[in-house]
C-alpha cells in the first residue's frame, strides 16, 4: 500500500498549473464536438452517450489516474478534476463514465501484482471498461454495512446471492467492483469486517447468475438493479483479503468525493455563466433583467458559494495528491460543492423565467442532472454525521 | 520530410477589446488563445506528416510574446515535434511585412522546408498578409485560402472559394498554404500529447525587429451600433421593409 501510494505521489509532481492548463484546454475543445443538441437527444433518449465516452477515452483522459506502467497518465486527482469540471461547466455530463477513472484505485491500491497487470493496462487504453460499483441495496440503503448479497466459498470459486440497486453503468461496462458479505454479520471479529470486494467479469457473469434491469428516472444516467441468483466467480475475482471490502471501499471514497465535487463545480459555474449571459440580454420593462438587484443578488450569491466551494475542492485535491489524510476536506468539498451547483440551478432556472424550463435552453436538464448529487454518491446526512462523529467529537447518530 | 508551421497568439474572439491609449488593445484581463485559422494548419500539417511517416517532422514557428510559449505548448501537444518562440515585447505591434522579415529570416536558417503552412489570417489584426509575404521570401509559391489539399508526384493541388466559384490550383512543391476554415477538422491534444509536449523541445530566440513599414495612427473601437428601426406591423409592413432593404441597405 505505502509502494502504491508513492507510486501515485511521484506521477503527480508532472501536473504543474501548465500542464492543468493544457488540460482544460483540450477538454474544452473536445466538449465543443458535442453541444447542447447532443445531450438533449441522448437525454430525451435516455441513451447512453457512446459516442462522447469514446472520445474522452481516445483522448486519454479516462486513464489520467492509471499509473504510466500501466499505461495511464499517473497524475493526480487535481488534474483528474479539471477534466470533470470542464465537462461539466461545458453542458456535458461526466457522470456517464467518471467513474472508469477512479474505481480502478481499488485494484491499483488492494489488487494482486497479477490483478493489477491482467487488468491495468486494459482499462488504461478503455478496452475494459471498469465503471460499475455495486454497493448499495434495496434493504440497507446508506447503511452499508447492513447489506445482505452474500459470496460463499465453494472450492475454488465464490457463489453470489443476493440484489443491488442503483447500478450506474453496468449495461455499459466490461468489469464490476461489488461488495457482498463473506462472513455473517454476528460471526465477524469486528462490526466492520466481513464484507470482501470483488471484481466481475460482467461478460461472462450476465444471464448466467446475474441480471441486469434498467432504472428509469428523472434524468439520463443508465442506473439498473443487478439480481444475482447463485452467481460463480473464481477465486481470483476476490481483491485483497477477504473481509476487509469495508475498509478497501472506505479508501476509495475520498477520491469519489473530490471528483464528484469537481463535477458540481463546473455545474455551478456553467447556470452561473448562462444566467449572466440571459440577464444581460433579455430586455423587460424597458431593461436588461440583470440590471435589477433581485436578478443581480441571487447571481452573485450563487458566485461567491461556487467559488468558495472550488478553494474546498483544491485544498482536499491538493491533500489527497500530497498523500495526506483528507476525509474531513474531500467530505466537506463534496457536501459545499453540491450545495453550490444546486444554488446555482436553482437560481438560473429563475434567472430565465418561463424559458428556463423549455428543453432547447438545456437549463432543466442541468437542473435535473445537478440535483443527484446531494444524493449520490452519498447523502448530504451522512457527510454531516460524519463531520458530526468524526471531526467534532459528537456521540454516533447512527 | 520537413514541415514548418506558423502561429500566432491572439485574443479570443469571445474577449471583449478595449483600446488602452488610443493606439494600443488592452491586454488586461482578455483571455489569448492559438489563431483559429491557424488550428487548421496545424492539423493539415500534422496530416501531411503522419502521411508522409518515416522521418517526417512537424516545426511551429512564431513571432510574439514570452507568453506565446503557451500557444507553442498546444501545438506540441497537438503532435508538432519542435518548436521555434522569436521573442521580442514589441512583436504585437509589427505590421505584416516586418513581421514576414523576421519569420522568413529565421525559417531560412533553418531549412530547406517542403511543406510551409499558415493559418489565413490572424484574427486580431486581420492582414492577412503574413504567409503570401513569407512564402515570397523564401521563393516558394503560395496557395491561399485553401479548403482542400492533395499531395502526390512532387506537387500539390489545392481547392479554394472565391466569390461564386471554386477555383482549383497546382503548384510544385516546396510550396506554401494558407489555410481556410473548411479545409480540415483540427483535432485536440491528447492526454498522452499533453504529457509528450513536456519533453519537446522549445527554443527560445530573442530577435530584432526590423521597422515598420505601417504605422498605427488610431485604434478605435467601432461606433455604437445605430438602434434598429420598427417599420411597421403585420403583412402591412412588408412593402416599406422590402423598399428599405433595397433602397437603404442595399441587400436585395
Ligand atoms: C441515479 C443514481 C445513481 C446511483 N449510482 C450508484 C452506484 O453506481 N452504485 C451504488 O452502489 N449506489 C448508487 N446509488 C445509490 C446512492 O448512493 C444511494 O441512493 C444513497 O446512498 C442513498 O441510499 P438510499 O437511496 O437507500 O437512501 P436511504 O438510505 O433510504 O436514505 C433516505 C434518506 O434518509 C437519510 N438518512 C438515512 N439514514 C440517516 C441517518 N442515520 N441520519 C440522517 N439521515 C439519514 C438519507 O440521507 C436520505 O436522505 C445511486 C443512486 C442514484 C439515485
Amino acid at each position: 500500500m505505502a509502494a502504491a501510494k508513492d507510486q501515485e505521489r511521484a506521477g503527480r509532481a508532472q501536473a504543474g498549473p501548465d500542464v492543468i492548463e493544457e488540460i482544460r484546454r483540450s477538454v474544452r475543445a473536445l466538449c465543443a464536438n458535442f453541444p447542447g443538441a447532443y445531450w438533449r437527444e441522448r437525454d430525451r433518449a435516455r441513451a447512453y452517450p457512446t459516442e462522447f465516452v469514446k472520445a474522452l477515452t481516445d483522448a486519454g483522459f479516462l486513464a489520467i489516474l492509471v499509473p504510466e506502467e500501466f499505461g495511464g497518465s499517473g497524475l493526480g486527482v487535481a488534474a483528474a478534476v479539471a477534466v470533470l469540471e470542464e465537462i461539466h461547466r461545458n453542458g456535458g455530463n461526466g457522470a456517464a463514465c467518471h467513474a472508469q477513472m477512479y474505481i480502478m484505485g481499488t485494484i491499483l491500491r488492494h489488487g494482486s501484482a497479477a490483478q493489477k497487470r491482467r487488468w491495468l493496462p486494459g482499462i488504461a487504453s478503455g478496452a475494459l471498461r471498469l465503471q460499475a460499483f455495486a454497493v448499495t441495496e434495496p434493504e440497507s440503503g446508506t447503511d452499508t454495512l447492513g447489506l445482505r448479497t452474500t459470496a460463499v466459498r465453494d472450492g475454488d470459486r465464490y457463489l453470489i446471492n443476493g440484489q443491488k440497486v442503483w447500478t450506474s453503468r453496468a449495461e455499459h461496462s466490461d468489469l464490476m467492483l461489488l461488495l457482498a458479505r463473506t462472513t455473517p454479520r454476528e460471526e465477524a471479529a469486528t462490526r466492520t469486517e466481513g464484507l470482501s470486494v470483488f471484481l466481475v467479469d460482467m461478460r461472462e457473469a450476465v444471464g448466467r447468475g446475474l441480471t441486469v434491469r434498467p432504472i428509469r428516472t428523472m434524468l439520463n444516467h443508465a442506473t439498473t438493479e443487478l439480481f444475482f441468483d447463485d452467481l460463480s466467480v473464481p477465486a481470483e475475482a476476490l481483491i485483497g483479503e477477504e473481509g476487509k471490502g469495508f475498509r478497501y471501499i472506505l479508501d476509495g471514497m475520498n477520491a469519489e468525493r473530490i471528483l464528484i465535487a469537481a463535477e458540481c463545480i463546473g455545474d455551478a459555474r456553467w447556470f452561473v455563466d448562462r444566467a449572466t449571459e440571459y440577464a444581460r440580454e433579455r430586455v423587460v420593462f424597458d431593461r436588461p433583467i440583470g440590471q435589477n438587484q433581485g436578478i443581480q443578488f441571487p447571481l452573485a450569491r450563487a458566485y461567491a458559494a461556487t467559488e468558495a466551494a472550488d478553494l474546498m475542492v483544491a485544498r482536499a485535491a491538493a491533500m489527497f495528491d500530497a498523500g495526506e489524510p483528507c476525509g474531513k476536506e474531500a467530505n466537506m468539498a463534496k457536501l459545499l460543492a453540491s450545495e453550490a451547483s444546486w444554488q446555482a440551478a436553482d437560481m438560473c432556472i429563475q434567472t430565465h423565467g418561463g424559458y428556463g424550463f423549455a428543453e432547447e435552453y438545456d437549463v432543466e436538464r442541468k437542473f435535473r442532472e445537478t440535483r443527484l448529487y446531494q444524493v449520490a454518491p452519498v447523502s448530504t446526512n451522512l457527510i454531516l454525521a460524519y463531520l458530526a462523529e468524526h471531526v467534532l467529537g459528537l456521540p454516533r447518530s447512527y | 520530410m520537413k514541415i514548418l508551421v506558423f502561429v500566432k497568439r491572439v485574443p479570443a474572439t469571445t474577449a471583449r477589446i478595449r483600446v488602452a491609449d488610443g493606439l494600443r488593445m488592452d491586454p488586461e484581463g482578455v483571455e489569448f488563445v492559438l489563431n483559429p485559422y491557424d488550428e487548421f494548419a496545424v492539423e493539415e500539417a500534422l496530416r501531411r506528416k503522419e502521411a508522409a511517416g518515416g522521418d517526417a517532422t512537424v516545426t511551429a514557428i512564431t513571432l510574439g510574446p514570452p507568453e506565446a510559449q503557451k500557444e507553442l505548448r498546444t501545438v506540441l501537444a497537438m503532435g508538432a515535434d519542435e518548436a521555434i518562440l522569436l521573442t521580442h515585447s514589441d512583436a504585437a505591434f509589427l505590421d505584416a511585412e516586418a513581421t514576414a522579415q523576421v519569420l522568413a529570416e529565421q525559417a531560412e536558417q533553418r531549412g530547406p522546408w517542403d511543406l510551409v503552412f499558415f493559418g489565413k489570417q490572424a484574427v486580431d489584426r486581420d492582414q492577412h498578409g503574413v504567409g503570401p509575404s513569407v512564402a515570397t521570401r523564401l521563393g516558394m509559391p503560395c496557395l491561399s485560402e485553401i479548403v482542400e489539399l492533395e499531395i502526390a508526384d512532387g506537387k500539390a493541388t489545392a481547392r479554394r472559394e472565391v466569390e461564386g466559384a471554386s477555383e482549383t490550383l497546382e503548384a510544385p512543391l516546396p510550396c506554401a498554404f494558407t489555410c481556410q476554415k473548411g479545409l480540415n477538422e483540427p483535432r485536440y491534444a491528447s492526454l498522452k500529447g499533453i504529457m509528450a509536449a513536456k519533453r519537446k523541445p522549445l527554443e527560445t530566440v530573442q530577435v530584432d525587429l526590423p521597422p515598420a513599414k505601417v504605422e498605427v495612427v488610431e485604434l478605435a473601437p467601432p461606433p455604437p451600433r445605430p438602434p434598429g428601426r420598427i417599420v411597421g406591423e403585420g403583412a402591412a409592413a412588408v412593402p416599406e421593409l422590402v423598399r428599405a432593404l433595397r433602397e437603404e441597405a442595399k441587400v436585395l
